[in-house]
C-alpha cells in the first residue's frame, strides 16, 4: 500500500473525477436528448415523408399516364370502329344508289320502249286507217279496171268495199305486217272472185 | 514494454497487482533515465496531474485538474461543432449536417437496430448515440495537440457511462419482466439441472451486477491509458534521442518519431473502435435484459 499512495491506483475513481464526469455526461446528454436528436429525427422523418410522398406522386403520375394511354387507346379503337362502320354504310349506300340508278334507268328504258311501242302502234293505226281508204280506192280502181264499167254503180261499189273492209278488219287484228300483206292479197283475191 | 504491460495488465480481477507491477517497472526506468540526463519515462502519474484548484486526493469531491479541463474543452468543442453543423439543418443536408447524420445513422443502423431490432431500439437510441459521441470525442482528445490526453483515460467518465448503461439495462429488464421474473431469468437460466445453479447463479450474478459495467469501464480506460503511454514514450524518446543522443544515435530518434506518428494514427483507429465497442456492448447488455429467454 505504500506504493499505491505514491502512484495513485488508476482503477480507483476520485470523488471529483466522478463529479466532473457526471457534469460532462449530463451536459452532453442534455444536448443530445433535448436538441440534437429531436432536430435530426424531425428532419429525417420529414425527409423520409418527402421521399415517400415523391414516390407516391410518381406512382400516381404513372397511373394517370397509364389511364390516359388506355383512354387514348379506347378512343382510337372507337374511332376505328366508327370509321369501319361509316365505310360499311357508305359501301351499302353506294350499292343502294347504284341499284336505285339501275332501277331508274331500267324504268326509263322501259318507259321509252313503251312509248316507242305506243307511238309505233299509233302510227300503225293511222297507217291502217289511211290504208283502209287508200287500199279500198286502189282496189276499187283496180277492180273496176279489171271488170270494167259494171262496177261503176255507187251502191254496188260501196257494198263491195264494205265487205272488203270487213274482211280487212278481221285481218288487221292479226299480226300487222303479215296481216296487211295477207289482207291485201286476200282483198285482191276476193276482188278477183267477185 | 511498458505499454504492452499496461494493455495486458488490466485484468478486472487483479487491479492491485497491476499497479504494483507497473510501478515496479516504471521506477527503474525513471531512475535510469534521470541518470542518463533528462529522459522522462511516462508512468501512471501522467494521469494524475497537479490540481488546478481544489484537492486531487482520492476522497476529495472538490478538485479540478488538467484532465477535467480537457473534458470541459472537449464538451465545448463537441457541442459547438454539432450545433454549428445542425444549426441550419434542412432537408437537403449541408456538409457538416451530413457528417453528423452519418454518425447518428451509424449508431442507429449499425449498432442499435442491428442488436435490438427497429422497434426495441427506439427508447435507447438517444442514450447509445450520446455514449458513442461522448466516448469518441473524449478518446480523440488524446491525439489533439495541446489537449494531448483522452478524457476517458481517467476512470471517472467511463465509470459514469458504464453505470448509466448498468442502470438502464437493469431497469429495462425489471420494467419488461418484473423484478422477480427478471432476476430469475438472469440468475437461474432455464434448461439447466438444478445442482448446476450452485455454480451458475453466482457467476451470473457477478456477470450481471459487476462484470458487465466493470469490463465496460476498464476496457475503455485501459485502452486510453495504454495509448497515451505509448504516445508519450515515443515522443519522449524522440525528444531525448534527438537532443541528447550523439552521432548516429540521433537517427534512432527519427525512428522513434515515426513510431509516434504511427501510434497517433493508430490511436485514431482505437478511439473509433473503443467508442464502437462501448456502444455495441451497451446495446448488447440492454438486449440481454429485454430477451425473453436466454
Amino acid at each position: 500500500m505504500i506504493t499505491a499512495s505514491e502512484t495513485p491506483n488508476p482503477l480507483l475513481p476520485a470523488g471529483y473525477d466522478i463529479i466532473w464526469s457526471l457534469v460532462v455526461t449530463v451536459i452532453i446528454a442534455f444536448f443530445f436528448f433535448r436538441y440534437l436528436l429531436p432536430k435530426l429525427n424531425a428532419i429525417l422523418d420529414e425527409r423520409a415523408a418527402k421521399i415517400e410522398g415523391g414516390l407516391q406522386l410518381a406512382e400516381q403520375a404513372k397511373a394517370e399516364a397509364a389511364e390516359s394511354k388506355a383512354e387514348v387507346e379506347r378512343e382510337l379503337v372507337a374511332a376505328r370502329k366508327e370509321a369501319a362502320g361509316i365505310r360499311e354504310e357508305a359501301t351499302a349506300d353506294g350499292g343502294q344508289i347504284v341499284a336505285e340508278a339501275k332501277r331508274k334507268a331500267q324504268a326509263e328504258a322501259t318507259r321509252i320502249a313503251e312509248s316507242a311501242q305506243r307511238q309505233i302502234e299509233a302510227e300503225r293505226q293511222s297507217a291502217v286507217v289511211s290504208l283502209r281508204s287508200e287500199v279500198g280506192e286502189l282496189a276499187t280502181e283496180l277492180a273496176s279496171r279489171i271488170v270494167g264499167e259494171s262496177l261503176a254503180d255507187d251502191a254496188r261499189q260501196s257494198r263491195v268495199i264494205d265487205r272488203f273492209l270487213a274482211e280487212l278488219d278481221s285481218t288487221v287484228d292479226s299480226p300487222v305486217g303479215a296481216g296487211a300483206q295477207s289482207s291485201a292479197s286476200s282483198t285482191a283475191s276476193s276482188q278477183s272472185e267477185a | 514494454m511498458l505499454p504492452g504491460a499496461a494493455r495486458h495488465g488490466y485484468e478486472p480481477d487483479v487491479p492491485g497487482e497491476f499497479t504494483l507491477s507497473t510501478a515496479a517497472i516504471a521506477v527503474p526506468i525513471l531512475a535510469e533515465g534521470e541518470d542518463d540526463g533528462g529522459f522522462h519515462a511516462p508512468g501512471i502519474e501522467e494521469f494524475f496531474p497537479d490540481a488546478i484548484f481544489g484537492s486531487t486526493e482520492l476522497g476529495s469531491f472538490f478538485g479540478f485538474d488538467r484532465i477535467m479541463l480537457v473534458r470541459l474543452v472537449v464538451v465545448a468543442v463537441l457541442l459547438l461543432l454539432l450545433w454549428l453543423a445542425t444549426r441550419r439543418a434542412s432537408l437537403i443536408p449541408s456538409r457538416g449536417q451530413s457528417i453528423v447524420e452519418l454518425g447518428v445513422g451509424f449508431v442507429r443502423d449499425q449498432i442499435a437496430e442491428q442488436i435490438l431490432g427497429k422497434e426495441r431500439a427506439r427508447p435507447y437510441l438517444a442514450m447509445l448515440t450520446t455514449i458513442f459521441f461522448t466516448v469518441l470525442a473524449m478518446n480523440l482528445a488524446g491525439i489533439v495537440p495541446f489537449l494531448n490526453i483522452a478524457g476517458t483515460s481517467r476512470i471517472g467518465l467511463p465509470l459514469v457511462l458504464a453505470l448509466w448503461v448498468f442502470i438502464v439495462y437493469l431497469s429495462a429488464g425489471v420494467r419488461k419482466h418484473g423484478l422477480g421474473k427478471y432476476l430469475k431469468a438472469q440468475l437461474f437460466p432455464p434448461g439447466v439441472p438444478w445442482p448446476a445453479y450452485v455454480l451458475i447463479t453466482p457467476i451470473e450474478a457477478l456477470q450481471v451486477f459487476v462484470l458487465r459495467p466493470a469490463t465496460l469501464t476498464i476496457r475503455l480506460v485501459a485502452n486510453m491509458m495504454a495509448g497515451h503511454l505509448m504516445l508519450v514514450l515515443c515522443f519522449a524518446a524522440t525528444h531525448f534521442l534527438l537532443l541528447e543522443g550523439g552521432g548516429l544515435i540521433k537517427l534512432t530518434g527519427l525512428l522513434a518519431f515515426a513510431g509516434g506518428l504511427f501510434i497517433t494514427l493508430f490511436e485514431v483507429f482505437i478511439a473509433l473502435l473503443q467508442a464502437y465497442i462501448f456502444t455495441l456492448l451497451s446495446a448488447i447488455y440492454v438486449n440481454f435484459a429485454l430477451e425473453e429467454e436466454h
